[in-house]
């Protein structure tokens, strides 16, 4: 089954004559720039998803919210599909470009339109970078909390689509836990504001319905978010261990001793090696696992729970606990966590990185079972784990230019979802299903609850002209994904290409 | 973890779903009617989620709790206070037999809501019989999980206009070790005023009302952080009950007999000019007001300032929850016919429309 847009499974999209909508959208919207040359739209036919690739039929770049209204009500009246598209860094496709749709690039509404430091806010454009507002609230002590990996690029537009997630989450929450309000056009070009500056508002959540809807119930204009004020000191423990059942057990036993840390991540000794490979961070490369504790707050508790955790640490194990003796030690402890993609990435060709969700007490028995399906298919996996919230990232090492590798790739990490879904987790913690995850939706939801999906669409989209194809899966390609499973290794329709 | 009185009752409720489907029959979902008094009287026959109850499973290190819709939020209190946690939104219980379904549907917080979440954050999955008479199983177990569109977290607050929620996954946290409650001596405007101010700092505040005369404000987290606020802070030490009295309502303030609104406004909203009494909530984000004047008028003073309003007494008007713009009803109606085709589900509870 073909990855890409397959009309034959995932619904017959509206043909759209190219010329007829550009003429209505020149003539509608005079100053609205529009790519439609080939070679102008080869740099967006992916995403942060790169291995996946279609060329959008064009690329409308607006400045002014008219003009994407403008743009929504000329593609209504025509039937014309339309995927918006933030800074381009999701790693899930879901701003993989359709040859049938416009793609609707927000990323030119970058102003911070207001930070009110008294209530704690600030009111942004969708094209605003995750970090650009941390930076524009840092003057008042204040900070946004979800710290997706990306966050130097991603805009919070993308974060709001996708429900982002980051290494906080535990303590701080998802992006639906710190956004108070959305505005957004709908299909038809209406305006709607969900939520409110006030921390609820009457009627149905669909702040919350909205948040990692992944584009597919209308396009995000402005985002209200709340400031924290910055932890007043941070600290970071390294523990090494010489098994990572028992670097698992110390996270349960962390949490048994009532602490909840701001940051617990695990890299297993692939991981481990790659990043202190490439970032010199300190790490000890014979461990088996190691823990990063991250530990926040005002600074008398931070001691207490410091040596609270070095205890707990011991106890469970580990054989050495470290902690970083300055800010400076502190920022390279990190950033071996935060560079182990790129760092993973230097050891092979490709890599291809998951994103299943675990309840944590199974973590021994996952890790286990990634280790047998890594030897059956041929292909090292790195493990990197959000710790504190079950957030597993396995990271599958394979080279494209190898016949079948990146199959047996994309097979393997399938195989991983799978197994999340089976221990009672999920195929996704933060990424979003996008177009990437959209055959393991098959398995994690059944067609009753599938419907049900569908039926919020209708609520919003009736005609699917928004992202369609991502997020949720049709009913007809579910039935063709299990009948492969039924046939494991006899593939129905061999012709076709698999990406 | 099995209690004796532990059923799944799931199969019987889907079957009276199923039977209202069939004969197009309003249903009146309840548990123990604590919370009966909010929204709008709505006729049906009577759906009693108290049966299908007891807690499904808890594993303290994973920080989750399941547990079925009529299982009594008292008992799910106890069992999370053994293992010294907590669902820190505080829920209200407005009764002693409060269930968890009702929590939910009401989606209710109590005085840790600006510093913790809202009862809809801490909710992680939720199995709900839809307006197709199917049992689903929504979001899950695990605190980040991007899969679908979040039904869960949409359940909250929803007054059981879109399905019978059967079970809910909740996030719970450890208690913070340390808990002090205190009060000061200051008038509302300055008290909004400190709020605002300390609001901007890392200061272990979890929770800060105002009832006309002291700042009430309780202090959590570490040994060492709550001694540092308590000396910087100073005031009375106050019993940690208080908490507990305003977020049932029983204080004083509650009990005279106009009219109670609840006021959700803007962080640092000034104080508002309206008649009766008010009391300060949520550090400023949620304020009751005892008063006689018309429903029209508070509203238009609090949209002012972009807030909205809540009518908390029964009866008195046929809109208790403030009523939405034009474009938002008309979504929530697509969403109401799209999820509950036949219009069996609390029709009428939050809006006449729905």
């Amino acid at each position: 089954m073909n990855i890409l847009y397959d009309e034959r499974v995932d619904g017959a999209l509206p043909d759209v004559d190219k010329n007829e909508l550009l003429l209505a959208l020149r003539t509608r919207l005079p100053d609205l720039e529009i790519l439609h040359q080939q070679e102008e739209l080869k740099p967006y036919e992916c995403d942060g998803l790169s291995a996946y690739r279609t060329t959008p039929l064009l690329v409308v770049l607006p400045r002014h919210l008219d003009e994407v209204q403008g743009i929504l009500r000329v593609c209504h009246e025509l039937q014309v599909p339309v995927v918006a598209r933030g800074a381009g860094t999701g790693l899930s496709g879901g701003a993989l470009p359709l040859d049938k749709g416009v793609l609707l690039v927000m990323a030119r509404f970058n102003n911070i339109l207001h930070i009110d430091s008294a209530a704690r806010t600030a009111r942004v454009q969708p094209g605003v970078r995750n970090l650009a507002i941390s930076q524009a609230a840092a003057p008042f002590g204040l900070y946004y909390a979800p710290d997706p990996s990306s966050q130097i690029a991603c805009s919070i537009g993308g974060n709001v689509a996708e429900n982002a997630g980051g290494v906080h989450c535990l303590k701080y929450g998802l992006t639906v836990h710190n956004v108070l309000k959305v505005d957004i056009l709908t299909v038809e070009g209406e305006y709607l504001s969900l939520g409110s500056n006030a921390l609820d508002s009457p009627g149905f959540d669909l702040l919350a319905l909205f948040t990692g809807s992944e584009g597919l119930l209308g396009v995000i204009t402005e985002v209200t978010v709340k400031l924290l004020p910055k932890p007043q000191t941070a600290k970071v423990l390294l523990a090494a261990f010489d098994s990572v059942e028992k670097a698992g057990r110390a996270v349960g036993d962390i949490i048994a001793a009532g602490i909840i840390p701001g940051g617990l991540e695990m890299m297993d000794n692939l991981a481990i090696r790659a990043a202190e490979d490439f970032i010199h961070a300190g790490y000890p490369v014979d461990a088996q696992a190691i823990l990063l504790c991250e530990l926040d707050g005002v600074e008398a508790d931070v001691h207490d729970d410091c040596d609270r955790v070095r205890q707990v640490l011991l106890q469970a194990g580990a054989i050495e606990v470290r902690q970083a003796r300055d800010e400076a030690e502190r920022v390279r402890f990190w950033a071996g966590r935060k560079n182990a993609f790129p760092a993973v990435g230097r050891l092979s060709p490709d890599y291809y990185c998951m994103d299943g969700t675990i309840p944590r007490r199974e973590l021994p028995g996952v890790l286990q079972a990634i280790a047998q399906l890594s030897e059956q298919y041929g292909l090292r996996v790195a493990n990197v784990f959000h710790a504190g919230d079950g957030n597993m990232h396995p990271l599958i090492l394979f080279d494209a230019n190898q016949p079948g590798e990146l199959d047996r790739a994309e097979a393997l990490g399938g195989k991983i979802l799978e197994l999340c879904v089976k221990v009672g987790g999920s195929i996704t913690g933060e990424h979003g299903v996008g177009r990437e995850k959209i055959n393991q939706m098959c398995a994690q939801f059944n067609s009753d609850e599938l419907t049900v999906f569908h039926s919020i669409k209708a609520a919003f989209d009736p005609g699917g002209l928004l992202n369609p194809g991502k997020n949720i899966p049709t009913l007809h390609r579910c039935a063709e994904f299990g009948a492969m499973h039924v046939h494991a290794g006899q593939l129905p329709f061999p012709e076709l290409e698999r990406f | 973890m099995r209690g004796a009185d532990d059923v799944d009752d799931s199969l019987v409720l889907l079957e009276q779903v199923n039977q209202a489907l069939e004969n197009a029959t309003p249903l009146r979902i309840q548990g123990s009617n604590s919370k009966a008094f909010l929204g709008r009287t709505t006729a049906g026959e009577i759906l009693d989620t108290r049966s299908h109850r007891g807690i499904v499973s808890y594993d303290p290190t994973e920080l989750v709790i399941t547990a079925r819709c009529g299982t009594p939020l008292t008992e799910l209190a106890e069992v999370l206070d053994a293992a010294q946690q907590m669902l820190p939104c505080e829920p209200p219980s407005f009764g002693d037999n409060a269930t968890v379904g009702g929590m939910i549907a009401c989606g209710l917080s109590g005085p840790r809501r600006p510093w913790s979440g809202s009862v809809r954050d801490f909710v992680l999955g939720t199995r709900v019989i839809s307006g197709q008479g199917k049992l689903l199983r929504l979001g899950g177990e695990v605190m980040k999980n991007v899969a679908g569109y979040d039904l869960s977290r949409l359940m909250a607050g929803s007054y059981g206009c879109l399905g019978v929620i059967t079970e809910v996954s909740l996030k719970v946290l450890p208690k913070p070790r340390q808990c002090l409650s205190i009060s000061l001596e200051m008038n509302s405007e300055r008290a909004l005023l400190q709020l605002a101010q300390w609001g901007q700092q890392p200061l272990p505040i979890s929770a800060a009302c105002h009832d006309g005369e002291r700042l009430h404000l309780r202090l959590e987290g570490g040994e060492g952080s709550v001694k540092a606020a308590h000396e910087r802070l100073g005031g009375q030490w106050l019993e940690d009950s208080y908490w507990g009295d305003l977020n049932e309502h029983r204080l004083n303030f509650f009990d005279e007999d106009q009219p109670l609104w609840r006021l959700s406004l803007p962080h640092n909203t000034p104080r508002l000019s309206l008649p009766g009494r008010q009391l300060v909530d949520w550090g400023g984000a949620q304020r009751w007001l005892k008063s006689d004047a018309e429903a029209a008028f508070i509203r238009q003073v609090v949209d002012e300032v972009g807030g909205h309003v809540t009518c908390f007494s029964h009866g008195l008007c046929d809109t208790p929850f403030q009523p939405l713009p034009p474009t938002l009803l008309r979504y929530h109606r697509n969403l109401k016919q799209q999820l509950d085709p036949r219009g069996i589900f609390n029709p009428g509870r939050l809006y006449a429309e729905l």
